[in-house]
């Protein structure tokens, strides 16, 4: 990807490229992937964000997490994420708008929590940065101006018995919301890992 | 009209810096030695027949009783900042060019020592009384300069292009400035028949331009005996210097290292990140004490990041030893990276197309992670490990980013009694207690044999009701712990939660989150 073509703020000359992410999870996104440029909000589930990151860094992409200090990297490997193109950035503190316009600057799939302590002034910025440097921005929590809002409920676990067996994986439904073309809500069941 | 300039050049610089660091005399056949050759030698050794350039074997065989000692920048800068501040003492307006070459713009001082030989002179013996050889050379720009130095010659004003024009070639090509593709080009020129600067020189600079990119178009400009950039340098704007307060303040060489790499890459990407790149920088840091220092370093080429940094590095290691013997009060407290002269995009911009094709995406990716450890600190960014081990939090080693990813324990071995996969996405750092209850109500503890007491029916933690356990797997038992996995019943519309608990028999805790 060269930063050379950039040639507008817009964001046009990433308009239809996308990383490669989950079948399933394509189904509910209004592109063929993860559009770049695009704010996708994953609310309530490390194990969403695992599926959404899994394809892109297997395939040669950066992703950075903010802000989840508890993260097991171990989970990341087994759900499919090339861990060594992870970075973690566990405590960013007061300067959390800072980290991740600095990570939006080289790293392909930016996720961070604590998204309700940004500033309206700070959202704004960073939504133009990652339109132009063609990240994918992933607040884990509220954001408004996301392009697509992905939800997880209903999780169902399967493996386990009366001691016997073990966790295998869950069955989820992922809920999409979104504007324009996004607009429809979408639903898909996934297993996760899977 | 290039500025006129003397240069000081203090030859075999890297083997007088590794003698004076291994306490070793400069009379010692010594050489320095960087990927197996020779990269210089004392006199000595020359006289015996070792060459620059030269095999590490083939030079020991020409000198049996060589002393080799491996390249280190750092140690040549280091040991250079006496020699600098020694000429500051007689005249301002010092900048290194690299280790053991300096340059002092020469209007001034020749006017006030009474002309330009009388200024040589007296830098030499100024020079000799730190207990360093040097010469000294006096010439428009610095190409022409040092060359000048080399020779010990003053070249009358204006007499650069007469000066240049019957040197080799290979003149282009000077190992210690660390040139990247040079060499290549110096070779590639020769193999066209072009044997020296002069001839170079007069091929016209669009054909040079369009066949050797910006790099073949920079050399035409020094055989030529013009200034080193386009005169069309801009004077940057106050506001691109870059300031960093360190508290703790830097005493430790180590911690001005990762100080240096941070700062250098803030200030090489504010650069860019408006099209410029710096030729010329200003290293100012405060101590303590209060005591400012300044040094300025002057560069033939546009600065990469990796040339900010290590002249950063370089300067502070400086200072440093200067504070280990006494002479300073106190660690640096703030540093102030201030480019003195930019270049912009114009002339940068087939290095920068020809830089960005080949900056990979990792380059990139490792260029933001280093930003943040500038803003948060070194350890702030991580990147875990996968290895061998029971627990879920036991098989990942965090690593901070730049540090050399390696497992503590290694996974290939068999690990029995470890938690199946999947892991819990999040772990729990700190303990958070809950009670496991039975039907009854009783709590279900882990008996000798490593069995529960009953079956799971209810999981109780700090806050809120009871939740139900649907189904649950384990104990298994690892060293003083057991681990069990239980499923609570739905709440609110997420649907079932899976916990990883872990107990010593007694108590049970949150290992574990499936989130």
């Amino acid at each position: 990807m060269s930063l050379a073509r950039v040639s507008t703020a817009s964001g046009e000359e990433f308009a239809g490229r996308v990383l490669p992410v989950r079948t399933e999870l394509r189904e509910v996104l209004p592109w063929p992937g993860l559009r770049r440029g695009a704010t996708i909000a994953l609310r309530g589930s490390t194990s969403l964000l695992f599926a959404v990151l899994a394809s892109a860094t297997a395939e040669g992409s950066w992703a950075a997490v903010v802000g989840l200090p508890g993260l097991s990297v171990l989970a990341a490997a087994e759900a499919g994420i090339a861990v060594q193109r992870l970075a973690l950035v566990p405590r960013p503190g007061t300067q959390l708008g800072e980290v991740v316009a600095a990570l939006a600057d080289g790293i392909d799939l930016v996720a961070f929590t604590g998204t309700a302590t940004l500033g309206t002034a700070q959202v704004r910025k960073l939504s133009a940065r990652v339109r132009q440097r063609g990240t994918v921005l992933l607040p884990l929590g509220p954001w408004p101006s996301a392009d697509v809002h992905l939800r997880c409920a209903n999780t169902r676990w399967h493996g386990t018995g009366a001691g016997d067996g073990h966790l295998t994986h869950r069955e989820v439904d992922i809920h999409a919301t979104g504007r324009g073309s996004a607009a429809r809500p979408r639903s898909v069941r996934v297993c996760l890992p899977g | 009209m290039p500025t006129r300039l003397i240069v000081l050049w203090c030859p075999d610089w890297p083997v007088i810096a590794a003698a004076a660091t291994a306490g070793l005399s400069a009379h010692v056949p010594l050489a320095v030695v960087a990927a197996n050759h020779v990269l210089a030698c004392s006199a000595t050794a020359r006289a015996v027949g070792v060459r620059r350039g030269q095999r590490r074997r083939q030079a020991q065989r020409a000198c049996p009783d060589l002393e080799l000692v491996a390249d280190d920048p750092d140690r040549d800068a280091r040991v250079f900042e006496p020699v600098v501040a020694a000429v500051e003492g007689l005249t301002p307006g010092v900048e290194v060019v690299r280790p053991g070459v300096l340059a002092v713009p020469a209007r001034g001082p020749s006017r006030y020592f009474g002309g330009e030989e009388a200024v040589a002179e007296l830098l030499v013996d100024r020079v000799a009384e730190a207990g360093v050889e040097c010469q000294v050379g006096v010439a428009d720009g610095l190409f022409a300069a040092t060359l000048a130095a080399r020779r010990g010659l003053v070249v009358p004003p204006e007499g650069s292009p007469e000066f240049l024009a019957p040197l080799g070639i290979s003149e282009l090509d000077q190992p210690a400035e660390r040139l990247p593709g040079r060499a290549e080009l110096v070779d590639l020129v020769r193999r066209l028949g072009v044997r020296t600067l002069g001839e170079f020189a007069e091929l016209p600079a669009a054909d040079v331009l369009n066949r050797f990119g910006a790099a073949g178009a920079l050399a035409h400009r020094l055989a030529s005996g013009l200034e080193e950039r386009a005169p069309s340098r801009r004077r940057p704007p106050p506001e691109l210097s870059v300031t960093e307060e360190f508290d703790p303040p830097v005493t430790r060489v180590d911690v001005a290292a990762f100080a240096a790499k941070a700062i250098g890459e803030r200030l090489h990407a504010e650069l860019a990140r408006r099209g410029l790149a710096c030729v010329r920088l200003g290293i100012r840091a405060r101590t303590e004490g209060s005591t400012e220092l300044e040094r300025v370093w002057r560069c033939a080429e546009p600065l990469t990041a990796e040339g900010v940094r290590d002249r950063v590095r370089w300067q502070l290691d400086g200072w440093l030893r200067v504070a280990g013997d006494g002479g300073l009060d106190g660690g640096i407290s703030v540093l102030l990276l201030d480019p003195r002269e930019v270049i912009g995009a114009e002339a940068l911009q087939l290095d920068l197309l020809s830089g960005e094709a080949e900056t990979s995406v990792a380059e990139r990716a490792g260029r933001a992670l280093v930003r943040v450890q500038g803003l948060l600190g070194p350890d702030s960014v991580w990147r875990g490990v996968i290895g061998g081990g029971r627990g879920p939090g036991e098989r990942v080693r965090l690593v901070p980013w730049g540090d050399p990813p390696v497992p503590e324990r290694p996974a290939e071995r068999p690990w029995p009694g470890a938690v199946p996969k999947p892991t819990p996405e999040r772990l729990v750092t700190g303990p958070v207690p809950v009670v496991v209850l039975d039907g009854d109500g009783a709590e279900v503890v882990v008996d000798e044999r490593d069995e529960l007491t009953a079956p799971p029916r209810a999981v109780l933690t700090e806050k809120g009701p009871p939740r139900q356990v649907l189904s649950w797997s384990g104990p298994w038992p690892a060293a003083a712990l057991v681990r069990l996995q239980v499923v609570l019943e739905p709440s609110g519309e997420g649907g079932e939660r899976a916990l990883l608990l872990a107990g010593d028999g007694t108590t049970w805790w949150v290992e574990g989150v499936y989130e």
